[in-house]
């Protein structure tokens, strides 16, 4: 009934219609479980119940906050209003210092304990990363 | 200062002839001779000296340390060293537009030059639409970032230009990327013309294949070499991250790929004609979309110069108004004429090609949504969230593994209509890569499953291509050579990653770490003071398994000018296996907080990067078929 041409086009059509509908299931779908929230202390603070899922935390460092061991480090990231203790076994970047803004990416203990496994990298000694700005109320 | 006046003045003039080019080239548009008018190469060339000028003055301001120039007040230093000097020029917002504009013109002007058996009107068309870009981008210079901006009272000396930009690497990584990027721009008004022209075609396919090639070129060694720099600048230990800043660059790289392997299509078989504009539309669209993102202060990083909105302002209007103009001219100028796919047939070189574009497309998305998503949700709700790499991996990789088992097949196969040849030697070379991969993973703790499919497939496409290497009738050596360096890139990766090792441990000076047998011992730390930065040297003896011992000495630089702390890694590189330690320090503190990697086969992620481009570049030598 309808020329070769006109089916292959349908096939066309057709094939290409599912491939981006997978395509945009599947990325939809892992984007739900491999996104990372961004929560300042303050935030935390007020949270209902506790997440198990990975989540960044940012501020200042509190200054005289910072304990190194030979396998941790410990400081508190502070917004001015709330603050949160950090517990941390792995590499800092080279702008880690007192009074820095800092972004901990990690898991929530509790409240006031956060175990994290990276401390992202900055690159500007006055940088403060847009997050951090805000989460301090910062302009 | 008067070279200042110099470079500002040619920077206007080069403004005022893009736009007499533009008026003489529409009046010669419309004579119906063969040539193109002598004034339009003059006009060209006079631009092209213009801005040369004009870059070179900056870099005479850069060499002077003329701090009356406010460019070179905000990034660069007396103290530097000229090589510093010289590559800061480009190592700063404006000075690496004003390197972008030099490029432009460069190649429009080449492009004139070049295409001399081409239609005039096409020619002609070319040349107005890159000057369209062109004008954009002497406004965008000359109104939102000026790099001969003038400063009184002259400031006696200037903020230094941020140390980790001060790198051999990063010297030449921005030329190179934006003549990739640039070459794009090429490829965008070519192919509008072309369509305007009707010009899409076997003859035109032939012509626009070089550019295609040298941008492809460009852009992936350009990449290559922002990765190299982060591996030993950045500290992070890898070699790619999937930052925003990276996945802008592949994003064009996908593209571009894409129409790289379209464009053989065109040329043997006169199909895709609307997908081939669209990849260009999209290739330079996106390669804009990177400059908007990383300029703009939407993404951080490095490349984030100075957060000024009224920039990005700039550049998405110019993005929109480049966007809309050229959906419109494909949407008027194109018919897909009806022939296409007259003899089709599923088992064919052209479908595999297709199929070939399917995944680029489908990794393109990936990566665009990775990339897009966060800023969207931000503007959107608020909420700030990021994309890790287990995002990109778990979407990429089972993918991957059908796109390496296309590409070993798809090469094989005829254009038009073709059958499955030497099924045999197929199945056995599959079947030797899959029992090897098998052993191979066996021995390696990790998820067995995964990995043997996806090495499998990659060894596959390893052998197919090896095979082809040492017959003696080779179809054709550049695209076996850039498929080879595919795989190879693709193993190497894999076993990278599965045979990392890493320790991060906090250590005192005389301290030892022990752990699987392996020390790690920290002799001393040395002092030191260079004309720019004061540096801390540690020396680490590290010991393996086998006893062997290895000095490493990473180092600390405090720079003066800006303040800024900076890692330099120490990196012991041999044929197997990379050594990588990166230390820090927390003011105050006696520990050094360091960072041991073993990372095996890294040198052969940039070895099969180079093979990649190699045969690209065959292709662009080769004499035509």
């Amino acid at each position: 009934m309808y020329g070769k041409k006109v089916k292959l086009r349908f096939i066309f059509l057709v094939l290409i219609l599912a491939s981006v509908i997978l395509t945009v299931f599947l990325i939809l779908q892992s984007l739900k479980e491999n996104v990372v929230y961004f929560q300042s202390p303050s935030e935390i603070k007020s949270l209902e119940e506790l997440n198990k899922k990975k989540i960044r935390v940012g501020g200042m460092v509190k200054e005289r906050s910072v304990f190194i061991n030979s396998n941790e480090i410990n400081f508190i990231i502070t917004d001015f209003k709330n603050e949160i203790n950090v517990i941390y076994s792995g590499a800092v970047p080279n702008l880690f210092a007192e009074g820095k803004g800092v972004v901990a990416e990690g898991f929530l203990k509790d409240k006031n304990y956060f175990s994290a496994t990276k401390i992202l990298a900055k690159h500007d000694e006055n940088y403060k990363p847009p997050e951090v700005k805000e989460a301090i109320g910062d302009k | 200062m008067l070279i200042n006046q110099i470079g500002y003045y040619s920077l206007i003039l080069g403004l005022i002839l893009s736009l007499t080019l533009c008026v003489v080239s529409i009046k010669d548009f419309n004579i119906s001779n063969q040539q193109i008018n002598q004034n339009i190469f003059s006009l060209s060339f006079i631009q092209l000296v213009l801005i040369i000028i004009s870059f070179l003055s900056l870099i005479l301001s850069f060499i002077n340390s003329d701090f009356s120039n406010e460019t070179v007040f905000n990034n660069s230093h007396t103290t530097k060293p000229l090589f510093y000097k010289i590559s800061g020029t480009w190592g700063n917002h404006e000075g690496s537009l004003l390197l972008w504009l030099l490029v432009l013109i460069l190649f429009i002007f080449i492009f004139l030059i070049k295409s001399k058996d081409q239609p005039k009107k096409y020619r002609i068309l070319t040349l107005i639409f890159q000057q369209v870009i062109i004008i954009g981008f002497f406004l965008f210079v000359l109104m939102t970032s000026n790099p001969f901006n003038y400063l009184f009272p002259i400031p006696k000396e200037g903020l230094g230009l941020n140390p980790i930009l001060q790198d051999p690497a990063l010297a030449i990584h921005p030329p190179i990327l934006y003549l990739g990027y640039v070459g794009a721009s090429i490829i965008f008004s070519a192919s509008l013309a072309a369509v305007t022209q009707k010009y899409v075609s076997k003859e035109w396919s032939q012509h626009i294949k070089k550019w295609v090639l040298v941008s492809w070129i460009f852009l992936t060694l350009g990449i290559m070499l922002g990765s190299i720099w982060a591996y030993y600048e950045l500290g992070w230990g890898g070699f790619w991250f999937w930052d925003p800043v990276e996945n802008v660059s592949l994003m064009p790289w996908l593209t571009l790929t894409a129409l790289l392997h379209c464009i053989i299509v065109l040329e043997r078989r006169s199909a895709l004609k609307s997908w081939i504009i669209i990849l260009s539309i999209a290739t330079f669209t996106l390669s804009m979309c990177g400059t908007f993102l990383v300029r703009s202060g939407i993404l951080n990083s490095v490349h984030t110069f100075a957060n000024d909105p009224s920039r990005g302002v700039f550049i998405l209007i110019f993005l929109f108004v480049l966007i809309i103009l050229s959906l419109a001219i494909f949407f008027l100028f194109h018919k897909e004429s009806d022939k296409n796919f007259k003899n089709f047939f599923w088992l064919s070189r052209e479908t595999s090609i297709l199929i070939n574009n399917w995944f680029m497309m489908y990794f393109l998305s990936v990566v665009l949504i990775g990339t897009i998503y966060p800023i969207f949700l931000d503007v959107v709700s608020n909420e700030k969230i990021s994309v890790g790499p287990p995002f990109y991996h778990k979407l990429m990789a089972p993918f991957l593994v059908i796109f390496l088992l296309f590409m070993s097949v798809g090469p094989k196969f005829k254009w038009i209509k073709s059958k499955i040849e030497n099924k045999n030697s197929l199945i056995i070379t599959f079947f030797v890569s899959v029992m090897l991969t098998f052993f191979i993973v066996k021995n390696l703790n990790t998820d067995l499953l995964f990995y043997t499919v996806l090495i499998s497939a990659a060894f596959f496409l390893f052998f197919m291509t090896l095979k082809e290497l040492f017959i003696k009738k080779i179809n054709d050596i550049s695209q076996t050579i850039a498929h080879f360096g595919f795989s190879l890139l693709i193993l190497s990766i894999l076993f990278n990653s599965i045979l990392s090792s890493e320790v991060i441990t906090n250590i005192k000076i005389g301290e030892k770490y022990s752990y699987n047998k392996k020390e790690i011992f920290l002799k001393k730390a040395i002092e030191k003071k260079e004309s720019n930065f004061n540096s801390i040297i540690a020396h680490f003896l590290i010991r393996d398994e086998n006893g062997k011992i290895v000095e490493l000495k990473p180092e600390i630089r405090i720079y003066n000018q800006p303040e800024i702390v900076t890692s330099e890694a120490a990196i012991k590189t041999t044929l197997l296996k990379d050594q990588f330690l990166v230390m820090n320090i927390v003011k105050g503190n006696d520990y050094f907080n360091i960072r041991y990697q073993v990372k095996p086969f890294m040198i052969w992620i940039w070895i099969s990067v180079l093979l990649l481009s190699f045969g690209g570049i065959i292709s662009l030598l080769k004499k035509k078929i």
